[in-house]
């Protein structure tokens, strides 16, 4: 139990904690805001208070989310300080300033137009309304932009160099486009839309087994559907150009996704490792299935490589990411998952083309509607493996070939970071559990079809004095 | 050049404090709203309390945020150096708004909601402690090396100041919140909040009078600058200030009237700030670390300027927007249920 006392294991504990638990609920917060978007618009468009109630609906599962979102953001943002702050003082010139663009866009934006959307329905007219909707979704994926392109320099720092330990920007330009910025920020956005859409489906796929309110969430599924449409292949897409990246810029987290210990000279046909049994020790695999040419094809679209894939032993034990089974698995669970999300829209497509998803009949589709029930949590499964091989992938590095992370990590007392270690432990426990509890409480009541619909009898005109005397409350759901 | 290196860090001096300012303001009525909860007679009258912040709590607190991703670029070594000096204040006040933070929306669906309520309360009595201790150690003075690292041990930033300081900070937030209170509430609720802003209003000085008359002695740096001229004027009256401010709250709470209180308050935070302010610069790690030595390069500070400057009015706009949209009493029997 040695690493108990070593401080630069447990604070990585900690951040893997803090960030694994803290990833799950932004993924609601900024893909189902563009949901909301959708709905509302498809509300004011043709005043079907139908769509309303979606976006009623919807937005108490998202408001669980977001506290707890809120939440758990905060401690993350502080432990680069506390627990990290040989890594901040050096590379604060550059990340520091991306925290803060993000806390001043991405953050207030969705704080200060978060209430309105929220609570002003009876307050402002359904245009104002709309608007500040739409600035929550802006600023939720304003967010991921910023908080991807400060993840993604650290994994290939551009735009300056390490004067004494220190990063000085040069080019700001370069060091915000670093290569990893465009394609990871379209991979997350594309995750958090992706998972969204799933976990809204497959509530809606619950109700309908269950027949309850079938035509409310018949439609929601459908909606859902057609956006998967575009969203679940174009993934696949980009996470295939994610390891096209991967294998360009970070060759010692490529060997490792691929448990590659040899290398193969370039020329040479690669094939893909499907399954495998990784020995670290022995640095060999006692036991693989491969399909042959896969990799090829995977980074470039043809069976034999243009460049060598370097193999572990190409690095000293120390220069190599460890944790080898982990982040070799991963990558291959999110590549299933996406295959998986792919052709059950695929699937559900074809039974739309073929008239069997209508209001009437649609809950006959049990199959189809189960593996969508399925189907709910994996896209949280997907996002933390992905995670898992960009962040555990990256070791020994904490800024790619820069800075290590035993260099990163502030040197503590042990205690103290066990015991903070401990406390998050405990406190996200029973978030999690609260917060399941408290969202199957939401699903299970369902959605509430006698609210009062906002301006049904007057236009929709762009009236900005927000309605006084009206008490200040939640709005009427609150009285159920 | 020269002088951009001292004007930069300057500018990003008065930035910072504004922030610390806004949050301090609009999160000290929320955390003090969150204290007093604490002591609701009633489940309705708690009820009325958080609904009177569920549209504002997250958008204050988003200050903070903003201070620290702020501080974190413009003064990267003090970022690292504060934070982990004051690892355990800062995980109190983290785990204290974990807390708060889940009980809005956990509170309105449970049942049973005695654990939610206490999490509320608890939770914001917890991140003012935490703030309290993290102010007081840093006036006391934090232990680093010549490059600015830190140097001392777990325990340092506990001791009778920061205590005094801590407990005066949540005075201070409890007679925000009360004022604030007043302001959205009627009836037999704003009585109590007259009743608690009085209270809080001369525990508050007692705490404030007590750390002005002793700060110079403890704090060996501020007796030199303090007696300097011109300074010398504007320290003396600033507690003339002070005590003026106090008068006329404790005046203005008995003539019962609505808004005027929270405003005496605010300009009461505004006085201890510039106080606070004038004896800190130009350091940022009191004694030991100026802001020229910590802060980040040039250029770095020009572009955040660019980004985070201009978006200063626009967050003050739709900040001020939502209040006038959510302006007016919060009436009771509408929350929950
Ligand atoms: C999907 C993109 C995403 C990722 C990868 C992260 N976050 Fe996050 N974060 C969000 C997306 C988000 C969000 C959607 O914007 C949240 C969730 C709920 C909310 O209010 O904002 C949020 C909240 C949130 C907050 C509270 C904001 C507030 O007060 O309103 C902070 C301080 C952070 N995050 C900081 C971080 C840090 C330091 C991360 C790196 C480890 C991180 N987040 C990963
Ligand atoms: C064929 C399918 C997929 C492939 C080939 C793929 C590939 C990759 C690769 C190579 C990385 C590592 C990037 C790096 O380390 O820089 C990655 C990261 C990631 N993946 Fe995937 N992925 C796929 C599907 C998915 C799906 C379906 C999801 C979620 C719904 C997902 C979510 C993520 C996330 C959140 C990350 C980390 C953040 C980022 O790099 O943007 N991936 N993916
Ligand atoms: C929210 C999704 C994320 C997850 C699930 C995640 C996961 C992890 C994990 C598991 C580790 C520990 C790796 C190890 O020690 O082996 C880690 C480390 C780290 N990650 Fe991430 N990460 C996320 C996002 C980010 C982002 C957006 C940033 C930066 C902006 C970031 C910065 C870091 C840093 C500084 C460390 C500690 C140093 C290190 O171990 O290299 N992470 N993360």
């Amino acid at each position: 139990m040695d690493f108990l006392s070593n401080p630069v294991v447990l604070s990585r504990m900690q951040f893997a904690l803090t960030a694994i638990f803290h990833i799950l609920w932004p993924v609601l917060t900024t893909g189902m805001a563009i949901y909301l978007v959708i709905v509302e618009g498809l509300w004011l468009k043709t005043r079907n208070p139908n769509y309303y109630y979606h976006a009623r609906f919807w937005s108490k599962l998202y408001v669980l989310n977001f506290g707890i979102g809120v939440a758990t953001g905060i401690p993350m943002e502080f432990q680069f300080g506390t627990n990290w702050a040989p890594f901040s003082q050096s590379v604060g010139d550059f990340f520091g300033s991306i925290l803060g663009f993000e806390a001043s866009m991405a953050f207030m934006l969705e704080a200060g137009f978060l209430g309105i959307m929220l609570f002003g329905w009876e307050r402002v007219n359904p245009v104002m309304h709309y608007l500040a909707t739409i600035m929550v979704a802006f600023g939720a994926n304003l967010s991921t932009f910023w908080i991807l392109t400060a993840n993604s320099w650290m994994q290939t720092p551009a735009g300056g160099n390490f004067v004494e330990g220190n990063f000085i920007v040069k080019d700001y330009f370069q060091a915000i486009f670093n290569p990893f910025m465009l394609n990871s920020v379209l991979h997350m956005f594309f995750a958090t839309l992706e998972t969204s859409l799933f976990v809204i489906g497959g509530i809606s796929a619950w109700y309908i087994i269950n027949k309850r309110n079938t035509d409310f969430f018949a439609r929601s599924f459908k909606i859902v559907l057609a956006v998967t449409i575009a969203v679940a292949p174009l993934q696949l897409y980009i996470g295939h150009s994610s390891g096209e990246q991967v294998y360009h810029y970070q060759p010692t987290k490529l060997a490792a996704m691929e448990a590659q210990w040899e290398t193969i000279p370039a020329g040479q046909s690669a094939s893909w490792s499907l399954l495998a049994i990784t020995n670290e020790k022995a640095e060999k695999n006692p036991w693989e299935i491969s399909i042959p040419h896969l990799l090829g094809y995977i980074i470039e679209f043809k069976p034999k490589l243009s460049e060598p894939v370097q193999g572990l032993k190409e690095w000293q034990p120390e220069d190599r990411p460890h944790l080898l089974g982990l982040i070799y698995y991963a990558f291959r669970v999110m590549i299933a998952i996406g295959v998986f999300f792919a052709g059950l829209m695929a699937l559900s497509v074809l039974q739309w083309l073929r008239g069997k998803l209508s209001s009437e009949n649609i809950w006959q589709q049990r199959w189809l509607m189960r593996g969508w029930i399925l189907a709910a949590p994996l896209g949280y499964i997907a996002v933390e493996s992905g995670w898992i091989v960009r962040c555990v992938g990256r070791q020994p590095w904490t800024v790619y070939g820069q800075i290590r992370t035993v260099d990163a990590a502030a040197n503590l007392p042990p205690g103290e970071i066990l015991s903070s270690l401990l406390s998050f432990a405990s406190i996200y426990i029973l978030l999690f559990c609260s917060a399941l509890y408290f969202g199957s409480r939401i699903i299970r009541q369902g959605p509430n079809l006698e609210l009062p619909v906002p301006g049904v009898d007057e236009e929709a005109g762009l009236d900005l004095t927000p309605a006084e005397h009206k008490p200040n409350r939640r709005p009427v759901e609150a009285q159920q | 050049m020269e002088s951009l290196e001292y004007f930069l860090p300057q500018v990003w001096f008065v930035i910072l404090a504004l922030f610390l300012f806004l949050y301090v303001m609009l999160d000290g009525f929320d955390l003090g709203v969150g204290i007093l909860s604490l002591t609701s007679s009633s489940e309705e009258r708690r009820g009325i309390l958080m609904t009177s912040l569920s549209n504002v709590w997250d958008a204050n607190e988003t200050w903070l945020v903003i201070m620290g991703g702020a501080l974190f670029g413009a003064f990267p070594l003090a970022y690292g150096t504060i934070l982990q000096a004051l690892y355990i204040p800062i995980f109190l006040m983290i785990f204290g708004f974990i807390f708060r933070a889940v009980a809005f929306e956990f509170r309105e669906h449970a049942n049973r909601k005695f654990f939610w309520n206490i999490a509320f309360g608890a939770g914001s009595f917890l991140a003012a402690l935490g703030q309290g201790f993290a102010l007081g150690a840093i006036l006391q003075g934090i232990a680093v090396d010549d490059a600015g690292h830190f140097i001392g041990g777990t325990w340092d930033w506990l001791g009778l100041r920061s205590i005094l300081v801590a407990l005066t900070l949540i005075q201070g937030y409890v007679l925000s919140g009360s004022t604030y209170l007043i302001m959205k509430t009627e009836g037999e609720l704003q009585n109590t909040h007259y009743l608690t802003a009085k209270i809080s209003a001369v525990t508050t000085f007692i705490g404030a009078v007590y750390l002005t008359i002793t700060t110079p002695i403890f704090y060996e740096s501020a007796r030199d600058r303090l007696f300097t001229q011109p300074l010398v004027y504007i320290f003396a009256l600033i507690p003339l200030l002070g005590t003026l401010l106090i008068f006329l709250l404790l005046r203005s709470l008995y003539l019962e009237q609505e808004r005027i209180p929270f405003i005496w308050t605010i300009l009461l935070f505004l006085l201890s700030f510039l106080g606070l302010g004038l004896i800190v610069f130009p350091y940022i790690i009191p004694t030991k670390i100026t802001i020229y030595q910590a802060a980040a390069s040039p250029s770095s500070l020009v572009f955040m300027i660019i980004f985070i400057g201009f978006l200063i009015p626009i967050m003050l706009a739709y900040n001020i927007y939502q209040y006038i949209v959510f302006r007016g009493k919060v009436t009771g029997g509408n929350y929950g249920e």
